[in-house]
C-alpha cells in the first residue's frame, strides 16, 4: 500500500513533459511504432556504413532476376540492381522527403494559423479563403498539377507536395489558437507590454501545438504515401534514384513472376505509415489533459 | 492646480455588439494621485473592469470604443497614444493584477520564466545576472522560494499563483497598478494574506493602486480612497473615513451597506437593494439608480442629477445638491 501511494506521489511530481512521455510509454502500440520507425531510420541512415551506394545503380544483365540469396536478401530487380540495397536507399529518400515535406508545411500552417486565429475578422477571412482554395482540389491533384506547372524534379515535389498539406495545418493551429487568445494569460502578457508577434508565437502557440504535433506525425504517414504514389506514377523522385514508390512502379511489369518484387517495398511502405499513425494515435492520448493519470 | 497621476475625465466607453451598444461607461471622472490607493466598489456589470482596460487601452478590438473623454496619465494621453508607446507603458508604468490566477499564467512557461520576461521586454539593456537577481528577488518579496523558479503553474496553489501574478505585476516597479478583483477566486484565508502582500508592496514601491472589488470591507482596509460605481459612473466618491462614517451617502452606497452582515446590529434577515441594475443598452434618461432608489422623485426620474461635492466627498444625488455640480 506505501510503495503505491510513493509512485503516485512521484507521478505528480513530474513535469508536463515528463507526464506526457510517462503516458506515451505506457501505450504498447505506440511504442511499438515508435521502436519500428526508429530502427528503419538508423538502418536508412547508416547504410552508407554497411552497403556500397554503387549496387544501388549498377546494372548487370547477368544477374537479373536472382531470387533472394545470402549475397541478395532481397534479390535482384529486372536490371539486376540489389533490391534491399534499392530499398534502404529509398528509405532515406522517403523518410528524409517526408520529414521535409511536413515540416515546411508546419511551418508555413503555424505561421499562417497563428496569425489568421489571433487577429481574427478581415485576416483571418483572407488566409483561410485562400487554404479553402487549396483545400478544395484533391491533394494528389494539385501536387500533380505543381509539379506539372514546375516541372519534374525531387526538390519541386516536395514544394509540391508542402502546398498541398498546408492549409490542414493552418486549420488546425487556427482552431486551437482562436481558443487560447482570450485566455487570461495572453491578456496578462498583453498587460505586461508584450507585441502581438512575441505573444502569438511564445505563448499562444506553443499552448496550442498539442494537435498540431498529433496531425503532423499523422500527416508523416500520408506524405510518405503520397511521395510513394507520385512516384509509382512516374512523376515523382525520377528512376533510377531509389524511391519506395518509384521502385514499386519499376517493379510493375514483372509482379506476375517475380511478386516479392513489388511485395517487399510495398510493405515498407505500408509498416512506415502505419507505425508513423500508431505513434500519432499515442501521441493523441497522451497528450489528452483528459487522458491524466 | 497640482499634477494628478491619472485623470480620467467624463469617460464613455460602449461595446458594439450585433444585437445592441452596450453603454458599459458613462462619464466616469477619476484622479489618482502617486502611491495613493483607490477602491473602485459597484457590482457585476457597472463598469469596473472596462474602466481598468480602458487604462491600459486594452479593450476588445473593434468591439470596446472609448467615445468621449479623456485618460491622461503622467501627461500621455493614453487615448491618443499608439501602440508603440501603449508597450511601453504596460508592464513599466502599469499594471494589472488578474482576477483568476488559475488562468492568468502560461501554462508551459516556468514562473522564472514569465517573470523574467517582463524584465526582458522593458529593461533590454540589462545584463541576465541582473535580471536572475531580480527575479529572485522579487520572489522573495512575495514569499515563494527561489528555488522554484524553474516550476511551472501548475505546480503551484491559487495562493501562490496569484502571489506569482503580483510578482511579475511589480518586477518592473511599476507606478500604477490596477487590480481587478485579485482575491475573488481565492478562499477567505488566502485573500486577507494576499492583500496585505499587495498593501506592504503597493507601500515599499510607492505604487499607486485601483482596487477593483465589490467587497466594501476590502476597501476600507486597504484603500485611501473610494469610489462607487453604478450604471458606468460615479456616484459616491470621497476618502474612506468620509464614505464609510455613514453620516451622508448615496441611497445606492446605504443599500450596500444594508447588504453587509453586521457583528454588532441584531437583524433577522439583511436588507438587500431592489431590483436590478438598469440596462446598459437602454439607459434611463434621469438618475439611473430612479428605479431601486427608496427617495426617488419626479425629478429624478427626468434629470440627472449632477455630483454635488462637499469638501471632497461627493455624492450623485439630488438629496444633497449644492450650487454648482459637476
Amino acid at each position: 500500500m506505501s510503495k503505491k501511494i510513493k509512485k503516485k506521489t512521484n507521478l505528480s511530481n513530474k513535469s508536463q513533459l515528463g507526464m506526457i512521455v510517462f503516458r506515451f510509454s505506457k501505450n504498447k502500440l505506440a511504442m511499438f511504432g515508435l521502436a519500428v520507425i526508429v530502427i528503419l531510420a538508423l538502418l536508412c541512415v547508416a547504410a552508407p556504413l554497411y552497403i556500397d551506394y554503387e549496387s544501388v545503380y549498377q546494372q548487370s544483365m547477368a544477374d537479373r532476376f536472382i531470387l533472394p540469396c545470402a549475397e541478395h536478401p532481397l534479390g535482384t530487380d529486372q536490371f539486376g540492381r540489389d533490391l534491399f540495397a534499392r530499398i534502404i536507399y529509398g528509405g532515406r529518400i522517403s523518410l528524409l522527403a517526408g520529414l521535409v515535406v511536413v515540416a515546411m508545411a508546419l511551418v508555413l500552417g503555424i505561421v499562417l494559423g497563428g496569425i489568421a486565429g489571433y487577429y481574427g475578422g478581415r485576416i483571418d477571412n483572407v488566409i483561410m479563403r485562400i487554404c479553402d482554395v487549396f483545400m478544395a482540389v484533391p491533394r494528389m491533384l494539385l501536387s500533380m498539377a505543381v509539379v506539372a506547372a514546375l516541372g519534374q524534379g525531387t526538390f519541386k515535389m516536395l514544394i509540391a507536395l508542402s502546398i498541398a498539406a498546408f492549409p490542414g495545418y493552418a486549420r488546425t493551429v487556427r482552431a486551437s489558437i482562436m481558443t487560447l487568445r482570450n485566455q487570461e494569460y495572453v491578456e496578462a502578457a498583453k498587460c505586461c507590454g508584450t507585441s502581438s508577434a512575441r505573444i502569438i508565437f511564445k505563448h499562444v502557440v506553443p499552448n496550442g501545438l498539442g494537435p498540431v504535433i498529433v496531425s503532423a506525425t499523422l500527416g508523416l504517414g500520408g506524405t510518405i504515401l503520397a511521395i510513394a504514389s507520385l512516384g509509382f506514377l512516374g512523376i515523382g523522385v525520377a528512376s533510377p534514384t531509389p524511391e519506395w514508390g518509384t521502385i514499386l512502379s519499376e517493379n510493375r511489369a514483372n509482379i506476375r513472376y517475380y511478386p516479392y518484387l513489388g511485395l517487399v517495398p510495398g510493405m515498407f511502405i505500408a509498416i512506415s505509415v502505419m507505425c508513423l499513425n500508431f505513434i500519432g494515435d499515442g501521441l493523441r492520448d497522451a497528450l489528452d489533459p483528459r487522458m491524466k493519470n | 492646480m497640482e499634477k494628478h497621476l491619472l485623470e480620467i475625465k467624463n469617460l464613455h466607453v460602449q461595446y458594439n455588439t450585433d444585437e445592441a451598444v452596450v453603454h458599459a461607461v458613462n462619464g466616469l471622472s477619476l484622479t489618482l494621485d502617486k502611491g495613493e490607493a483607490l477602491g473602485i466598489v459597484g457590482e457585476t456589470g457597472a463598469g469596473k473592469s472596462t474602466t481598468a482596460l480602458s487604462i491600459l487601452k486594452l479593450l476588445p478590438d473593434k468591439v470596446g470604443e472609448i467615445t468621449e473623454g479623456s485618460i491622461v496619465y503622467d501627461g500621455i494621453d493614453i487615448i491618443k497614444a499608439n501602440n508603440h508607446t501603449m508597450r511601453e507603458i504596460r508592464g513599466a508604468k502599469i499594471t494589472m493584477i488578474f482576477q483568476d490566477p488559475m488562468s492568468s499564467l502560461n501554462p508551459i512557461m516556468t514562473i522564472g520564466e514569465q517573470i523574467h520576461e517582463v524584465l526582458e521586454l522593458h529593461f533590454p539593456k540589462m545584463s541576465a545576472a541582473e535580471k536572475d537577481q531580480k527575479v529572485d528577488e522579487i520572489l522573495g518579496l512575495v514569499g515563494i522560494q527561489k528555488t522554484r523558479k524553474n516550476e511551472y503553474p501548475h505546480q503551484f496553489s491559487g495562493g501562490m499563483k496569484q502571489r506569482i501574478g503580483i510578482a511579475m505585476a511589480l518586477v518592473a516597479e511599476p507606478e500604477l497598478l490596477l487590480a481587478d478583483e485579485p482575491t475573488t477566486a481565492l478562499d477567505v484565508t488566502i485573500q486577507a494574506q494576499i492583500l496585505q502582500l499587495m498593501q506592504e508592496l503597493q507601500k515599499k514601491y510607492n505604487t499607486a493602486m485601483i482596487l477593483i472589488t465589490h467587497d466594501l470591507g476590502v476597501v476600507a482596509e486597504f484603500c485611501e480612497k473610494v469610489a462607487v460605481v453604478y450604471a458606468g459612473e460615479v456616484i459616491e466618491q470621497g476618502t474612506v473615513e468620509e464614505v464609510f462614517t455613514r453620516e451622508k451617502n448615496h441611497p445606492y452606497t446605504t443599500g450596500l451597506f444594508n447588504s453587509i452582515p453586521d457583528l454588532t446590529s441584531d437583524v433577522e434577515r439583511l436588507i438587500p437593494i431592489p431590483g436590478f441594475m438598469s440596462d446598459p443598452t437602454n439607459l434611463p434618461e434621469g438618475c439611473k439608480f430612479a428605479e431601486r432608489c427608496p427617495h426617488c422623485t419626479e425629478r429624478c426620474r427626468k434629470e440627472a442629477p449632477k455630483l454635488y461635492e462637499d469638501g471632497g466627498h461627493s455624492i450623485r444625488c439630488f438629496l444633497y445638491e449644492t450650487k454648482g455640480g459637476q
